[in-house]
């Protein structure tokens, strides 16, 4: 018990020691509000405005989980052709790793233009930027089944729909949880730089209007409800991860 | 059960004796006349790309005949395992079984490697229930018939020893239990063919020879037609009615034993005399084969 309170309390109090420090040294050092808020200026100004970050931030989240939950649609059934085909590998790989070389924020102005401003582009922005770990991660996890096993079950007479559905999936669905969890983060990236240059909603939005107005508390106040939303969804990725692949965590408590 | 000497005799001449090169064909390679083989192999030549792996083996097994394979590695023992079950196409020979032409994978063989391969989401019970979702007609059954299908595989797990352990996760088994369990997978659906593929070389000498009686009780239990590859000439001797000697590659059959010994066999028995002479005489023609080179 005590033991645990340690273990799970120790980021907390670091947390709380850094944001001292920041405090502290912000008031010792007379660095003015326009360069550097306080942490308690940081809470004051975000009280101010919640009703403004709390609209804001909701708009992101859903842009995003509507990127994400595209990216994973179209991430696991491209995951699956390339990982099972190798002809799909051999056509396709290439074309997907030219384009993931690209920059995503590089694409947001053609996005624009061809969507006009607002929610459209930054769902596709999150999208684009969030769905090649999950290709990836699932290709890898089909590659990993064993060929002992495949040989077992072609010689039972399975199809490879079966091969597919009975070892595949399930062997790829702990590199699947791993990607999300790197997805989840990438989809608040896209969505946020989306916002920021082409919408007149949601956190990117928000701190783009506060910066040109000198209001640098609230632009912190924006990060830091982006990086809690960022948390809490890495957190459900992860809790879908243990109830589901608990069986790739052996032997740990879930 | 002593005439050994007899007996291996009958498996050619000069058993044990140099011998020539290109090695004699095995001679009585023909089946008896009123059995019809379950598995046949006729001048089956397999190349992997310009590389020959197996050269004009001809073998004839019959239904409930238990054969081991051995010989040096790297002789394309596993090569002939792929081409029995269909997994590769032989480059010229006919490969039959069943009384069908093979010429794809064959349909509800049993096989087991040395990598237990068992499936970490799944319980011990519904890893060997797998067969039972894929093999007809166990397959149109399942879920109708759920209970009865967990009967079975049970009934396999207990005659392994591994009745308790049926819900038990595949990491939760140690090697030994894991490899029971793979052998109860392969066989769960009865098929009339199991092919082994190293089985037990990964196991410690105890464990191993525990299993060799738990793969006889249940060849005995079950009478399919097993085709055993192995490095290990004690096994091969102690579980097969006939031991094929392979030659260094391009791998052919250079003699056919047949075990004499009754069944069930005992572990006490592998120390009769007659037991290790049979196995000094394959060490000794395997020996040969592989400075033959």
């Amino acid at each position: 018990m005590m033991q645990s309170v340690v273990k799970y309390g120790r980021p907390w109090l670091i947390t709380l020691l850094l944001l001292l420090v920041w405090e502290l040294a912000v008031r010792a050092f007379h660095i003015p509000e326009f360069v550097l808020p306080t942490p308690t200026r940081i809470a004051e100004t975000t009280w101010q405005f919640r009703q403004h970050l709390m609209l804001h931030a909701w708009q992101t989240l859903m842009t995003t989980l509507v990127g994400f939950f595209f990216a994973i649609v179209v991430g696991i059934l491209l995951g699956v052709a390339i990982g099972s085909s190798s002809a799909v590998y051999d056509s396709l790989y290439p074309l997907l790793i030219g384009f993931n070389s690209i920059p995503k924020v590089a694409v947001v102005p053609l996005i624009v233009m061809w969507c006009g401003i607002g929610t459209v582009p930054a769902i596709i922005t999150a999208f684009i930027i969030s769905f090649f770990p999950i290709v990836v991660n699932v290709a890898t996890g089909l590659a990993s089944v064993e060929p002992e096993m495949k040989d077992v079950l072609r010689v039972l007479g399975a199809s490879r729909y079966e091969v597919l559905t009975k070892v595949g999936i399930p062997r790829s669905l702990p590199y699947l949880f791993a990607s999300l969890k790197v997805a989840i983060t990438l989809a608040f990236i896209g969505s946020v730089v989306s916002e920021t240059i082409a919408s007149n909603d949601g956190i990117g939005f928000l701190m783009l209007s506060a910066s040109s107005r000198f209001q640098v508390a609230l632009i912190f106040a924006g990060v830091i409800i982006i990086a809690i939303m960022s948390i809490l969804m890495f957190l459900v990725c992860v809790y879908a991860e243990r109830k589901l692949v608990g069986w790739a965590f052996r032997g740990q408590p879930t | 059960m002593l005439e050994t000497l007899a007996l291996v005799k009958d498996a050619g001449p000069g058993i044990g004796s140099p011998i020539g090169s290109p090695v004699d064909p095995p001679r009585d390679i023909a089946p008896a006349d009123n059995v019809k083989p379950m598995v046949m192999l006729q001048d089956v030549t397999l190349k992997y790309g310009e590389m020959l792996a197996l050269d004009r083996t001809t073998m004839s097994i019959n239904p409930s005949e238990f054969i081991a394979v051995v010989g040096p590695s790297g002789c394309g023992k596993s090569t002939l395992m792929k081409l029995v079950t269909g997994l590769l196409p032989p480059t010229s020979g006919h490969i039959i079984f069943d009384g069908f032409h093979v010429d794809g994978p064959v349909k509800g063989a049993g096989m087991a490697f040395q990598n237990a391969t068992l499936l970490p989401w799944r319980t011990t019970l519904a890893n060997v229930m797998l067969p039972l979702e894929i093999v007809q007609p166990y397959k149109g059954k399942i879920r109708s018939h759920r209970a009865e299908m967990e009967a079975k595989a049970k009934t396999l797990l207990d005659v392994v020893g591994l009745g308790e352990f049926g819900d038990r996760q595949p990491w939760q088994l140690s090697g030994g239990m894991q490899q029971r369990a793979n052998l109860c997978r392969a066989l769960v659906h009865e098929p009339k063919l199991m092919m082994l593929d190293e089985p037990f070389a990964a196991l410690d000498a105890f464990t191993k020879e525990d299993l060799w009686e738990v793969l006889q009780a249940l060849w005995m239990r079950q009478r399919f037609t097993a085709i055993l590859v192995t490095h290990d000439l004690r096994e091969a001797v102690y579980l097969a009615d006939t031991v094929y000697v392979m030659s260094n590659r391009p791998g052919h059959i250079v003699r056919r034993c047949t075990v004499p010994f009754p069944r069930p066999r005992t572990p006490a028995m592998t120390f009769d005399p007659a037991f290790t002479e049979l196995v000094n005489e394959l060490r000794a023609l395997i020996a040969a084969v592989r400075s033959s080179k």
